[in-house]
């Protein structure tokens, strides 16, 4: 009877475990298609070298990956990268933040605020890319500034400010990193937003009645308790950054030399430009690669800083 | 009872992610193409077809070009290329296609009747989709694509603008057309506009000037890696956009240019000379009706040489070999290059027909793009091309030369160093 009972009872905890996987089969039928076998693929191809069409593939082992280490190139447009991401994690992010502490206060026409700085991240990278470009033109017609900053500071009279923004090496990669920047900080404005009315009011109150002040409540209250939000914002604006493409494309074409280029944009030009799908895909490893280490990294620092 | 509920569940949520688009009818041919000005002409067209013959065809649209391009390379590797189609990358990529089996060979097709079909065409429309006798690809000789159109790309000028500036004629030589960017430049008025802001406009420039100041063999022997880009006459190619640019004769950020924004500037007259194809005459009419332009070669720096230009088939398309509806895809193509049917194209979409006795009855303007038929010439019809990577240095140091950031010189220097290495490169994947 004991012995029936085991089995009835190891028969029942195998039958559920069976059920319990046929639920999750689906799913891990799905990400093994769409996740782990194009990453896999990827990194195989990696290793050939491919011009996307033809039906041989050459076995070239890491070459693909020593050949990217000695590429200048592609070595500069991770920093052309970078440099919008520190754009971003600074100038837009402060501006998020700053609208948002604005916005979590008693104002009148807060809401109106609101959907305003909601506005740019809702609308299209190519239509903001476009509207911006027509902004910086620099082109002139019947001795007038066709580009509406160009002939804004004509017509102040700072007529030696006036420039052909997206043309000049100097400028061109910064006037995309404002364009995303604007573009981008009204995510981080709702995300902030959000965090800080999770804060307990009576916090503030206790603290004004024991005399802090307003810049003391901000820095021992406020910014402490934002740190998990402020973190999971920095971790989103360094991957959107990174990858940066569309609004590339439509501001600068197939871009300024090398001046614009972004490793998404390398990538492309690997694999249509060149046709070299192999060399792109070790772009693309590498590129994952480094996006994981940081995403992996910013996890670590918000661990610790929880901690302390 | 819950077993087969389980069990029922598990197979729907396997089946939901897997429901595939519909396709149309089994015997529709199906074509994909990329242009989105002549859409709605090919619809009628596809619905004439249907009225005269029964056979269904359906036009579908995939825009913008590189898009489209992607989409058939990515249709390729996944085995689902519809009947007819077009490849708009380089020859390599065209023999690429072909070799790995997914493009018909119609070298029969244009045979049949002693060769009456190849006949209506111009025979720098079939050039571009032909491969000869021992070609640099590999590729058995034949025909492999069936031209709808013909264009060239010239440059065209304002006749305004020029007047303004007080210039009675189109300049034909390059110190003339320096002469006249002063004259514009005095008037305050730009000079050329075209989107350099693509690479491939900048690279056709280019190479318009490389085959007039050196010849097209030499090119050819670049290419080879038998000529050095440091060579004499690759110097003076690069020295003209150095002079463009210092003359001021180009319009202020022309190297960010897309070609739309350049064919919007010339439209709207902000510049007075325009380096653009012959579908322009399309969209400029779209643009401003009442343009008052003209078409001229660029002009030569080499009197001693042509001027060429890029020209031949504007759009071809090709036959899948795996078709299940060969036959009809290739019947339908011959009723779209039929006389009629080409000079409804090229009326309805301003376009240079490809059957040349559909030719006669083309606007003005379009009659001017088609005399410089004459010169033309293009890279996929050169024996072989220039190393991908090393076109893309090519191009875009072309654009640092015009904002400034290099000069012919270095440019030299550096493609030559990097020819070499794709070359060893090449030699290295030749020995495996």
């Amino acid at each position: 009877m004991a012995a029936f009972m085991t089995n009835k009872k190891t028969r029942q905890v195998y039958h559920n475990v069976l059920t319990n996987f046929l639920f999750v089969l689906p799913a891990v039928v799905i990400f093994a298609i769409f996740y782990i076998y194009p990453f896999y693929e990827t990194f195989n191809l990696s290793l050939h070298e491919w011009n996307g069409i033809s039906v041989d593939k050459y076995f070239v082992g890491l070459d693909n990956f020593k050949d990217l280490l000695r590429d200048k190139v592609w070595w500069s447009s991770l920093w052309h990268a970078a440099y919008i991401t520190l754009f971003a994690l600074t100038f837009q992010n402060i501006l998020a933040f700053s609208l948002a502490v604005a916005c979590d206060r008693e104002i009148r026409m807060k809401n109106f605020y609101r959907v305003i700085f909601f506005i740019p991240p809702v609308l299209s990278e190519v239509v903001v890319g476009l509207i911006w470009r027509w902004i910086l033109e620099a082109n002139v017609q019947g001795g007038q500034q066709v580009g509406l900053l160009n002939h804004f500071l004509y017509t102040i009279g700072l007529n030696h400010l006036v420039n052909d923004w997206l043309s000049d090496p100097k400028t061109a990669l910064t006037c995309i990193a404002i364009v995303h920047s604007w573009k981008g900080f009204g995510w981080g404005f709702v995300m902030f937003l959000a965090g800080l009315q999770t804060i307990d009011r009576q916090l503030y109150e206790a603290a004004r009645v024991d005399g802090a002040s307003p810049w003391g409540i901000f820095f021992n209250i406020t910014i402490p308790m934002m740190v998990p939000v402020i973190l999971v914002v920095v971790i989103l604006t360094i991957l959107g950054s990174m990858q940066v493409f569309i609004l590339v494309m439509s501001m600068v074409g197939q871009g300024l030399v090398y001046y614009t280029d972004v490793p998404v944009t390398r990538i492309l030009s690997a694999m249509h430009l060149t046709r070299q799908y192999g060399y792109a895909c070790s772009m693309g490893v590498m590129f994952g690669l480094i996006l994981i280490s940081l995403s992996f990294a910013m996890k670590q620092i918000s661990a610790r800083m929880k901690q302390v | 009872m819950k077993r087969g509920l389980i069990i029922v569940l598990f197979l729907l949520s396997l089946a939901a992610p897997s429901c595939s688009l519909q396709k149309p009818s089994d015997d529709t041919v199906v074509i994909w193409h990329w242009m989105t000005d002549r859409h709605d002409v090919f619809e009628r067209l596809a619905a004439e077809y249907e009225q005269q013959t029964g056979g269904k065809v359906d036009f579908q649209l995939y825009a913008p070009s590189d898009i489209y391009s992607q989409k058939v390379v990515a249709a390729a590797q996944a085995g689902i290329l519809p009947d007819i189609y077009g490849v708009l990358d380089p020859k390599r990529v065209f023999a690429d296609f072909i070799q790995s089996g997914y493009i018909a060979d119609l070298s029969d097709e244009f045979k049949q009747n002693n060769g009456a079909w190849a006949k209506t065409f111009f025979p720098k429309a079939l050039a571009v989709n032909r491969f000869e006798e021992n070609n640099f690809y590999n590729i058995p000789p034949g025909i492999y694509g069936v031209p709808i159109d013909v264009t060239n790309i010239q440059m065209l000028y304002n006749k305004e603008l020029l007047r303004i500036a007080g210039i009675q004629h189109p300049p034909a030589t390059f110190d003339e057309f320096l002469e006249v960017i002063n004259a514009l430049n005095r008037v305050g008025i730009s000079g050329l506009v075209s989107g350099w802001g693509e690479l491939w406009m900048v690279n056709c420039f280019a190479l318009n000037y490389a085959m007039n100041i050196m010849g097209e063999d030499k090119v050819v022997n670049t290419y080879r890696g038998e000529v050095p880009y440091t060579d004499a006459d690759w110097i003076k190619v690069f020295r003209v956009f150095e002079t463009l640019a210092k003359k001021k004769a180009l319009i202020v950020g022309i190297v960010t240019k897309i070609n739309k924004y350049a064919e919007q500037d010339f439209a709207l007259e902000r510049a007075a000379f325009a380096f653009n194809g012959s579908w322009c005459v399309n969209v400029y009419h779209e643009m401003n009706p009442d343009l008052d332009y003209g078409v001229m070669l660029p002009p030569r720096v080499n009197l001693e040489r042509p001027m060429s230009i890029w020209g031949g088939a504007g759009s071809s398309f090709v036959v899948n070999k795996s078709s299940a509806h060969k036959q009809q895809a290739i019947a339908f193509l011959k009723w779209l290059t039929a006389e009629k049917q080409q000079s409804f194209l090229s009326r309805e979409t301003r376009n240079l027909p490809a059957n040349r006795f559909a030719a006669g009855s083309i606007p003005d303007i379009l009659s001017d793009f088609a005399q410089g038929m004459a010169y033309a010439t293009h890279p996929t019809i050169l024996p072989l091309e220039e190393d991908g990577l090393v076109r893309e240095r090519f191009d875009k140091g072309l654009q640092a030369i015009v904002i400034g950031e290099k000069t012919p010189e270095q440019l030299a220097r550096e493609l030559q160093e990097l020819k070499v290495r794709q070359m060893a490169r090449q030699h290295r994947k030749d020995g495996r």
